[in-house]
């Protein structure tokens, strides 16, 4: 597995920078031949992680840093894909008690980790050196969304 | 981006006696808290109940399905209803994925509001 084209963007944690990112993505993605859903899919993951980052991580603080990178991960075409890591410089948490509430337990908030796990093929959190988290998602060429219909649901 | 180009575009308009509000936009961090607001002092129908047209609505994050519960619960309360009309599949989407779809009365159209 070789990495292909990177795209660096640093930014705040402020939420008014995430439909100008979200249309950013959208266009990178595009343009290297994501399929629509697959692209609206490593949208809606990222934006989740970044909404994870600004209110738990900075807790609402609009100055906080946060560091983004995409990498086109070039391969065969069961390890081809993208790689997003998103780093934070903001409040640490143990990553094994990053989970997804039981989607039985229907009350507002919650959601977003279940999302970022169904949007990509991979999600792994670690404290990052030197302070705050860092995610890593990846996303192979093969992968749509899956949706959990296990359990009684809602 | 300037803070208005970001704001959701949020009007209630009278079909068939009954008001809709009607939502443009993105729903995410920023923009949910706008939409709690607003929906919660939408005018209700006869009977209490809320009629949401989400088909201006091309993106919602979970911000935005977590102020939808918030609200649903809140117009139930009152006895009320939420009732969430035209979702775009992007959005019928995330509803699934988090198995909120069964949770919330959906119809394609204002015609279908009547008997739900």
């Amino acid at each position: 597995m070789s990495g292909g084209d990177r795209l660096f963007i640093e930014l705040r944690s402020d939420p008014g920078e995430l439909l100008p990112l979200r249309r950013r993505i959208q266009e990178w993605s595009q343009e290297r031949g994501w399929s629509e859903q697959q692209i609206s899919e490593i949208v809606l993951a990222l934006d989740e992680a970044l909404t994870n980052v600004i209110r738990h991580g900075y807790g609402g603080a609009t100055d906080g840093r946060i560091e983004l990178t995409l990498e086109q991960i070039d391969g065969p075409a069961d390890e081809a894909g993208l790689e997003i890591r998103v780093r934070d410089f903001g409040r640490q948490t143990d990553p094994d008690r990053i989970c997804g509430r039981s989607l039985d337990d229907i009350r507002p908030g919650g959601l977003g980790v279940h999302i970022i796990r169904s949007m990509t093929s991979s999600t792994e959190y670690g404290r990052a050196p030197g302070g705050g988290m860092l995610l890593v998602m990846r996303k192979l060429k093969t992968h749509v969304a899956v949706r959990d219909n296990s359990g009684a649901g809602a | 981006m300037s803070d208005d180009a970001q704001a959701l575009h949020v009007e209630t308009r009278t079909v068939n006696s009954q008001p809709v509000v009607t939502i443009c936009g993105d729903v995410d961090l920023r923009s949910a808290p706008q939409l709690r607001r607003q929906l919660l002092s939408a005018p209700r129908t006869g009977d209490g109940s809320l009629l949401v047209d989400l088909s201006g609505v091309e993106y919602m994050d979970s911000s935005g399905v977590g102020t939808l519960v918030y609200v649903k619960r809140e117009v139930e309360d009152r006895k009320g209803k939420v009732i969430l009309i035209g979702l775009q599949p992007r959005v019928r989407s995330v509803l699934e994925i988090t198995r909120l779809d069964k949770f919330f009365n959906i119809v394609d159209s204002t015609d279908e509001v009547a008997g739900k």
